[in-house]
């Protein structure tokens, strides 16, 4: 089991014809990934990667079915085609896209709103890796080969530090259920608190490893549903101790701008709560370890 | 992105926001004839700085005379201003701003955000004007209105009137507050602003409301439909440092300390400066080379991080998953045989192909040294600092 996607969720790759979309599609199909068609506005008809295009992601859904979309589409148009997607009634999209304007994700969240809680889609990103279920599905950009198929759940910002984590709990041979990111922007879809409902109710799901950094309220969030509602392990590392204040620190988000985003705050609130900290980004697989043998 | 003050009054009053009137200038000569222009017996010259604090610092100056607003001016340019925001190298003054006096009866404090937890534009307001919004938070918080804009409906007038009136404005001038208030709103909505602040907000003697001070900065990922608030960008406000590295799609803060830093990836590179920190070491430089850390990146990074005088050593830390360590590895090598470096550069290597890309580094010939972990890089790079500066210091003693 896994959240969100497995080896059986239908997906469609929106801006599937593109350099890159081309390139991660590619890499997604080889992971054995159910990619059953794309989207591209006037090239419908077309075949690409062996999958059909469409020219509407509706006219995708009702030709395959599909619940997923994977939104590689460039920043002016990203936030369109994210709205696209959910007025298509697709479930679950993952947007890559670095440098969409806030704004445009200010109206995606108050479109997404339009929708009742049980039908409305989850979007994870933009600015993110995409999502992982090791061994079944791929809908990002990450590198599959890095995760073992086990029973840590994964949910971070960033993307390479993200691969850092899973790489350092496959040396120990430790797996990963499913991977997620939420993305380095400022106004994303899902939240940290979001995604740990969701491995909170995954029987496969046994841990998770939280990777957050400086900026915005999330973390704080995240720490009080850890408080109220979670009762398996959390293991958390917050990227950005050495950060200035008022510094973009490449993410959009990724900016200390008001009481309480800085690193130490958020670590000091996680722990409060009983999340096992890691200190170091060195020490995330080490933390993982030690939070299993004490959960078994 | 953020532009001057004279900037953005310019915006606002398009908005309908009211402005004293002003001029700006670029020589002393200038400023005199601004204020010639505008009338009137007092002044007060304003230095364009992108920062705020510049009144503590000598950066505005009341004048009674044209010959006092030469005085000032003169006294502004050129001048470096340290104030508690520029950071310590300060913010030189190439523009002043001379604007009329004013007659203040009130100062109040009006703000737009974009306000994370809520995803929404919100509305900051206080009738306490005139200091920091941080500072009226903390002596004054119940001063403080806050109101949430729906994106759908946009800001409603009745919304407007509520803050206006708990501002405490008199019915005459609530009319007046709520398209200043609506200004600032459209402003800051129509051309992706992130922050608009008017602060201070004034109700001059005569019962006009203006906004006195004025700082807006913009969406970076907005500016490709806002070529004209792109055109407002002053270069000589921004860290040289960051600057080149942006026109290069690269994205860098310089720090105080002295190992730089070469990363891939947005949280693995400030992950890299913490493990720096921990060793004992100080980061030079926050840098994200992207996630793909092509070798082109990759060289472009090194010519970077080497323009800091301060860097005694580098650290490459690149988690290569999408592309591979082999090639990371080449480009490492080609940049240092193109550019070699007189510092120690420390590179880890993680991801795919990794020991093809350890083995290309070593049959190179270039001299690195090379790390498996993130702590081990992060200590070798700190002791790699350590010993050049004894050694230095050596020298130094010897000669």
């Amino acid at each position: 089991m896994s959240i969100l996607i497995d080896k059986s969720t239908p997906i469609i790759v929106q801006g599937i014809t593109g350099r890159t979309g081309m390139f991660h599609t590619r890499e997604m199909i080889e992971y054995g990934t159910n990619v059953v068609g794309g989207v591209v506005p006037g090239r419908g008809g077309e075949t690409a990667l062996g999958v059909p295009v469409f020219n509407t992601v509706k006219q995708a859904v009702a030709q395959t079915g599909a619940t997923a979309s994977l939104v590689i589409v460039p920043p002016p148009f990203a936030a369109d085609s994210i709205m696209e997607a959910a007025d298509a009634g697709i479930r679950l999209a993952v947007s890559i896209t670095d440098g969409i304007p806030a704004q445009d994700m200010m109206r995606v969240k108050r479109f997404l709103r339009r929708y009742r809680q049980q039908n409305r889609m989850c979007l994870l990103g933009p600015n993110c890796a995409g999502i992982i279920t090791p061994g079944q599905a791929l809908a990002g950009i990450m590198p599959g080969h890095i995760y073992l198929p086990g029973s840590v759940g994964i949910v971070g910002r960033s993307g390479t530090l993200g691969y850092e984590a899973a790489s350092q709990m496959k040396d120990r041979g430790i797996g990963v259920s499913t991977s997620v990111g939420i993305g380095g922007d400022p106004i994303n879809g899902s939240s940290f608190k979001d995604i740990l409902a969701l491995f909170e109710q995954d029987d496969d799901t046994t841990a998770i490893v939280m990777i957050g950094e400086i900026g915005g309220p999330q973390e704080a969030e995240a720490a009080n549903f850890i408080r109220d509602h979670m009762t398996k392990p959390v293991v958390a590392y917050i990227a950005g101790l050495t950060a200035p204040k008022g510094k973009r620190m490449g993410h959009a988000g990724a900016i200390i701008s008001a009481f309480g985003e800085s690193a130490p705050e958020k670590v000091e609130l996680l722990q409060e709560v009983g999340a096992l900290i890691a200190t170091t980004p060195a020490e995330i697989g080490a933390t993982v370890h030690d939070a299993l043998r004490q959960a078994a | 992105m953020d532009i001057h003050e004279y900037q953005a009054k310019e915006i606002l009053k398009g908005f309908g926001v009211k402005i004293p009137p002003g001029g700006l200038a670029y020589s002393p000569e200038q400023a005199t004839y601004r204020a010639h222009e505008i009338g009137g017996e007092r002044w007060v010259v304003k230095a364009q700085v992108h920062t705020g604090g510049r009144g503590k610092v000598g950066g505005v100056k009341l004048c009674d005379n044209e010959q006092t607003v030469f005085e000032a001016a003169n006294d502004m340019f050129g001048k470096k201003l340290v104030t508690p925001q520029s950071g310590p190298n300060g913010k030189i003054v190439y523009r002043v701003y001379v604007e009329a006096g004013v007659d203040i009866e009130r100062e109040l404090y009006l703000g737009f955000v974009l306000d994370r937890s809520t995803e929404r534009i919100m509305v900051v307001a206080s009738a306490s004007g005139g200091m920091e919004i941080e500072d009226i938070a903390s002596s004054e918080p119940d001063s403080i209105v806050r109101s949430i804009v729906d994106p759908a409906a946009g800001l409603s007038d009745f919304q407007a009137r509520e803050i206006a009136f708990s501002l405490g404005f008199a019915n005459t001038q609530i009319q007046q507050a709520v398209a200043t208030i609506q200004g600032g709103y459209r402003a800051f909505r129509d051309l992706d602003a992130t922050m608009v602040e008017i602060n201070p907000l004034v109700v001059t003697r005569q019962g006009a409301i203006m906004a006195l001070d004025a700082k807006m900065g913009f969406d970076d990922n907005a500016m490709f439909r806002r070529p004209e608030i792109s055109e407002l960008r002053d270069k000589s406000q921004e860290d040289p440092r960051e600057t080149r590295a942006a026109d290069r799609g690269l994205s860098y803060v310089g720090l105080d300390g002295n190992i730089g830093c070469i990363v891939n990836g947005a949280g693995l590179a400030m992950a890299t400066m913490d493990m720096i920190k921990l060793a004992g070491g100080e980061p030079a430089n926050f840098l994200d080379i992207g996630g793909g850390a092509s070798a082109e990146r990759v060289a472009k990074a090194f010519r970077l991080v080497r323009s800091d005088d301060k860097v005694e050593a580098i650290l490459v830390n690149i988690f290569a998953g999408i592309n591979r360590c082999d090639w990371v590895a080449q480009g490492v090598v080609q940049a240092l045989e193109a550019n070699p470096v007189d510092v120690p550069v420390i590179v880890r290597l993680a991801g795919t192909h990794v020991e093809e890309g350890r083995a290309i580094l070593v049959d190179s010939g270039v001299t690195v040294i090379m790390a498996s972990t993130l702590s081990e890089a992060a200590e070798k790079a700190v002791g790699a600092c350590t010993l050049q500066t004894s050694t230095t210091a050596q020298m130094a003693a010897a000669s």
